[in-house]
């Protein structure tokens, strides 16, 4: 071989791996990039069904329950302007506590409960999961908005 | 008074730091000898001025001064000595402040082993490295002042976080530094190598054995982040692909490709400006490593673009260095050279694969880091890249690079035979394939997954063998057996040594995925519950009075057929400063895998959820890094690189000849 054609080869061997790990990543992308939604998203039909999500926002005071054996949790999480059940299997997180941020990846059952396969609650005890204090932000915001515009008197609460 | 003297040292070691940096690299330019011999008395005196501040911290927070705001929000009165002095590093400003500290070691590490280098590489390399510490000291000085005073002072400190109050901890973040810092000596050879316009074989056996110490240190540094994870986490897991373990993940594969491009550059005089580019690769992800992980962006996009102070100070230092050197590369480039030729099958293509590989690894974990955070800063809604991305690209990615790691150090430089290889190899290849095949029954269940990556395992031990062997049959007939094992050199075992760790690593890993077993229940006491032979008995929970915390620690006996095996004292920690719940989980270690038992959460009376776990083989995983780490360690001690060194005079007129004249080295 000539050590141009060499050189060549060695350049289309280059290319062909990136575009075999560019496939790769598009296609693990695709299937395993988890969206944020907020509960009021998700109330308003935005969250895909049977798809893993993520949603954020606050454990409502004296929602957390165990029901059963014990093992399956459920408490309620809130962004102030909707509330979503949601239900789990496993141990929860050291700093998971009521009233404080919580982010949850899991998927939306057909009954509107969210059922989690983790829960996150993040190192520090003041900090706000970001996720968290966004959904919260956002239905503040919107909240205001309505308000301005329009009069609503219960807020947007279901 | 103790701090400001602290303060005042750091000052003084920045204006040091700007002079190593500006006269050694000036008078090399000029061919000014007493200019750059500025450069090792003041790396030596910065090195003492740094450490004089570092001692000045440590003081404080040993002293409990929290009128020193960064020891007020890193520890607290009632925080154990020891990991008061860890605290040290607690945080963003200390963290800088050691980074440094490890830095001007460095240096004079440098200075104290150079001596029979020419003086004008010294004085290029110690000035590179002085320019870097000044970036550093400045962004210290300027936005993250360690020693800024808090005003009344507090009556105690926020604490540490307990997360952190732990000994692998203490070790962890020094280790890593090390690492990361480390690469700055092989960044600052490369751009040496580069403005000197002399970029040969011989710069690249200098630079060798520093990049082997520094990607030692990173790899202990990031066994140790894992190892911390698996116990201190409370459940087991032991890497997450999570951003903090990816930033120091992307030197090391970085890293990596750097040693074994090296090694391709000192024997065959090939890959240079490839190994330019990897040296300024490694040490931009060391830096982007440092600042992802301690700058606050990971934890929030908009809190760190809230300061942007330090934020724009960190993206001007990361454009300078990386921007600055692509510039001098790519007005340099074409005077490097290509060097020695080599055929599309020999080992300089494998190598050359392998580090394709090892890039292209390092380019997706860095998309997958990077992409949320960017999406974020762009407003365009919050995603999150889990295990499964990292999992889904990485494994196919490194397969192959397993597979060719077996075959490259047998096959020869310049042009190999398929033919040969292949019956060279066979044993090999029908020995994993058996283990792949046959191992996971002995463990009681066959997958796909487990047997190829056993096979794996057992196909780079193979090869490994395969290599001492033919290296003993080769070293010369007559000669004894312990004589022909000595004949091979350090670097040679090393190699072999890293590379079982790697397999060592892969079985552990594949073990654990295959075959690990969990089950969370809820006990009262003289409950039991059963998890692969093992029985768990549940004898209740007492208080217990830490230092700075209380704790509920619990009971559970473990037996084996009735037979006693263990008693396991897992904790629910409440720490009283910060008031943050910890689990402490109990662990059995075995070679053959742990048991490991964590507490949940209280549920009425005495009942607690309990997550008892098997994790076969799990301490593999931080064992093959440990011989990894050794197989480095005996590699970097070579006598070649002082030989070497000794026989620079000879060197240097074969590399004035032009790199194409040079000999072809032995071949190890």
């Amino acid at each position: 071989m000539k050590p141009r054609h060499r050189r060549l080869a060695l350049v289309a061997a280059g290319l062909a791996l990136l575009a075999i790990a560019a496939a790769l990543v598009l296609n693990a992308f695709q299937s395993n990039l988890v969206f944020f939604f907020t509960p009021s998203q998700v109330a308003a039909n935005e969250a895909p069904q049977g798809r893993t999500f993520r949603i954020g926002g606050m454990v409502v005071e004296g929602s957390l329950k165990r029901p059963g054996d014990g093992l399956t949790v459920q408490f309620v999480v809130t962004d102030t302007a909707v509330n979503i059940p949601v239900a789990f299997r496993g141990t929860l997180p050291d700093l998971f506590r009521e009233g404080k941020g919580v982010v949850a990846q899991g998927q939306l059952g057909p009954d509107g409960v969210f059922r989690a396969s983790e829960v996150l609650a993040k190192h520090d005890e003041n900090y706000m999961p970001p996720e968290a204090a966004d959904a919260i932000k956002r239905a503040h915001a919107t909240s205001e908005k309505a308000a301005q515009t329009l009069v609503v008197p219960d807020g947007g609460k279901r | 008074m103790v701090p400001e003297l602290g303060q005042f040292a750091l000052s003084l070691a920045l204006l040091i730091a700007a002079a190593q940096g500006i006269l050694p690299l000036a008078g090399a330019a000029r061919g000014n000898a007493a200019w750059m011999r500025v450069a090792r008395p003041a790396a030596q005196g910065q090195f003492v001025f740094v450490a004089f501040a570092f001692a000045c911290l440590s003081y404080a927070f040993v002293t409990n001064d929290f009128s020193v705001q960064y020891v007020a929000s890193n520890s607290n009165s009632e925080l154990p000595l020891e990991y008061r002095i860890a605290a040290v590093w607690g945080g963003h400003e200390g963290s800088l402040l050691l980074w440094v500290l490890i830095l001007c070691s460095w240096m004079v590490a440098v200075t104290v082993f150079s001596r029979r280098l020419p003086e004008d590489m010294v004085a290029r390399v110690l000035g590179v490295m002085g320019l870097v510490s000044v970036g550093f000291l400045a962004f210290m000085l300027f936005t993250s002042n360690p020693f800024e005073r808090l005003l009344p002072a507090p009556l105690d400190g926020r604490d540490l976080n307990p997360l952190l109050q732990d000994p692998g901890m203490v070790f962890h973040p020094p280790m890593l530094y090390m690492g990361y810092v480390g690469f700055s000596v092989a960044y600052a050879f490369a751009i040496s190598a580069l403005i000197s316009g002399k970029l040969d074989a011989a710069w690249a056996r200098w630079s060798r054995p520093w990049t082997t110490v520094a990607w030692l240190f990173l790899t202990l540094g990031i066994a140790l982040g894992s190892w911390w994870a698996y116990y201190e986490l409370g459940w087991g897991g032991w890497w997450f692909w999570d951003p903090v373990e990816n930033a120091s993940f992307m030197p090391w594969l970085a890293g990596t490709a750097l040693i074994h491009s090296l090694a391709v550059t000192d024997k065959r005089g090939s890959f240079r400006s490839w190994t330019v580019l990897l040296a300024i690769l490694a040490f931009a992800l060391s830096l982007l490593g440092t600042f992802l992980v301690r700058s606050g962006v990971l934890s929030s996009v908009h809190a760190f673009a809230t300061d942007p102070r330090r934020g724009v100070f960190i993206l001007a230092l990361l454009t300078l260095v990386i921007g600055g050197s692509l510039v001098l590369f790519a007005w340099r480039t074409a005077r490097i050279g290509l060097g020695g030729r080599f055929e599309l099958l020999s080992r300089e293509s494998m190598l050359l694969t392998n580090n394709v590989l090892l890039v292209v690894a390092m380019g997706t974990v860095m998309l997958g880091t990077l992409y949320p955070l960017v999406l974020d800063a762009l407003g365009l809604g919050k995603i999150s890249v889990g295990p499964p991305y990292f999992e889904a690209v990485f494994v196919p990615l490194m397969a192959p690079a397993l597979f060719l790691m077996g075959v490259g150090p047998l096959a020869r430089w310049k042009k190999a035979s398929l033919p040969e290889l292949a019956v060279r190899l066979r044993w090999a290849l029908g020995v994993s394939l058996a283990t792949g095949a046959l191992l996971p029954f002995v463990m009681g269940r066959w997958s796909a997954l487990v047997g190829f990556g056993l096979a794996l395992a057992a196909w780079i031990v193979a090869t490994s063998a395969l290599s001492l062997l033919e290296r003993v049959r080769h070293a010369g007939s007559g000669a004894e057996l312990r004589a022909r094992l000595a004949g091979a050199p350090r670097s040679f075992y090393g190699m072999l040594l890293a590379h079982v760790g790697i397999a060592v690593f892969v079985a552990g890993v594949t073990l654990v995925l295959g075959y690990q077993l969990q089950k969370d229940v809820r006990m009262a006491p003289g409950d039991t519950v059963e998890l692969d032979g093992y029985t768990f008995r549940f004898g209740g929970v007492r208080q217990v009075d830490g230092p700075n915390y209380v704790a509920a620690r619990a009971r559970i006996d473990v037996t084996r057929d009735g037979k006693p095996v263990t008693t396991m004292l897992p904790e629910k920690r409440r720490y009283r400063v910060q008031e943050n719940p910890m689990t402490e989980a109990a662990i059995r270690t075995g070679i053959t895998g742990d048991l490991y038992v964590s507490l949940g959460e209280a549920l009425e009376g005495d009942t607690w959820l309990v997550s008892v776990q098997r994790k076969p083989f799990v301490t593999w995983i931080w064992g093959g890094c440990l011989l990894m780490a050794l197989g480095g360690g005996l590699a970097a001690s070579d006598r070649r690189y002082r030989v070497a060194v000794r026989r620079r005079d000879e060197e240097e007129v074969a590399v004035q000849g032009g790199l194409e004249t040079n000999p072809a080295r032995s071949e190890t």
